[in-house]
């Protein structure tokens, strides 16, 4: 997407091996060998069901250790590199805290960021020119239709994400887990609360 | 999908093994999970066994021992398919995208939105 390029929205250029392997999926997909959610699918089950999701254990870290929160809320980055993850598409990282009077969720308007080193793979959802423009223009409406009723006393915050800003939803702390391991609470968190369209 | 067949995918042993870095599978790029899981659902509907692929993806390694290992996943893919029929390296060289297609649709340029068009969205 070349015209992005004044906004930063992209970061790697197109590797051989990327494009080869669109092709393999172009062409498996043109011959019904292959069905592109189904593809979608079997990258969610590896990515949630086969191994945590490294962005849990960045939340989890946060609700048992204040010091790491504050560090973390200061430069995501930086603290997010201190458990291990980091790389190309993971520099940049704002991480923006959920309270009782704030509800934090995160778009790309214009293409697709994501922080896949804390996240893992966008849902096709994610990339959806419908959540695109609905989460701006409609947040709340959006949000109750994906299964999350925001009361109305909570304020909406929606951020958007590029290549200089990547953010992640720290979600709160859900009430009565006093005693959970951070093994434990980090088990508890989903990709979709770290989005911000799902609340704990 | 079939789960059975992830679960053994995800526990290939020696240089097989999927990348982990602390028992958490490492995807460097999105178009490797994506190479990953477009391996599992073909050999499925080809009805070829797993360690048919399994077998060529410890010979593309071998092969070249420094190659990041997606790359050398993308290859036994590539050439597995060409081997099975499935495509020939003309039509995959046909497909193959110039530049990154956005999320959606794979529109031409021309058929993408303009500016003002994005912003009444």
């Amino acid at each position: 997407m070349s015209e992005d390029h004044g906004h930063g929205h992209h970061a790697a250029p197109l590797a051989p091996v990327e494009a080869r392997v669109a092709a393999m999926e172009a062409l498996l997909t043109e011959k019904g060998l292959l069905d592109p959610a189904v593809v979608d699918e079997i990258v969610a089950h590896f990515e949630n069901n086969l191994g945590p999701m490294n962005g849990a254990r960045v939340v989890a870290r946060a609700w048992v250790d204040p010091d790491y929160k504050t560090r973390l809320l200061a430069d995501g980055t930086a603290a997010i590199a201190e458990l291990g993850f980091g790389g190309p598409e993971g520099e940049h990282m704002v991480v923006v805290e959920n309270t009782p009077d704030v509800h934090n969720m995160i778009v790309c308007t214009l293409c697709s960021c994501y922080p896949w080193p804390t996240l893992g793979l966008p849902p096709t959802w994610y990339k959806a020119p419908a959540y695109r423009s609905r989460a701006v223009r409609e947040p709340r409406a959006l949000l109750a239709e994906m299964g999350t009723v925001v009361p109305d006393d909570v304020e909406i915050r929606v951020w958007d994400s590029s290549a200089e800003a990547r953010y992640l939803v720290l979600p709160q702390r859900p009430a009565g887990v006093d005693g959970k391991t951070e093994d434990e609470l980090a088990s508890l968190v989903t990709r979709d609360s770290m989005i911000g369209v799902q609340r704990l | 999908m079939s789960e059975p067949v992830s679960d053994r995918v995800a526990m290939m042993p020696g240089a097989a093994a999927l990348p982990r870095d602390n028992g958490t599978l490492v995807f460097s790029a999105p178009w490797e999970g994506r190479a990953l899981a477009i391996a599992v659902d073909v050999m499925d509907r080809l009805a070829v066994p797993w360690d048919e692929f399994r077998s060529r993806l410890i010979a593309a390694i071998a092969e070249e021992p420094g190659r990041p290992y997606y790359e050398s996943w993308a290859a036994a893919l590539e050439q597995l398919l060409v081997d099975f029929d499935v495509c020939t390296p003309a039509a995959l060289d046909a497909a193959t995208p110039k530049e990154r297609p956005s999320p959606e649709e794979r529109p031409t340029p021309s058929e993408r939105p303009s500016p003002s068009e994005r912003a009444s969205l």
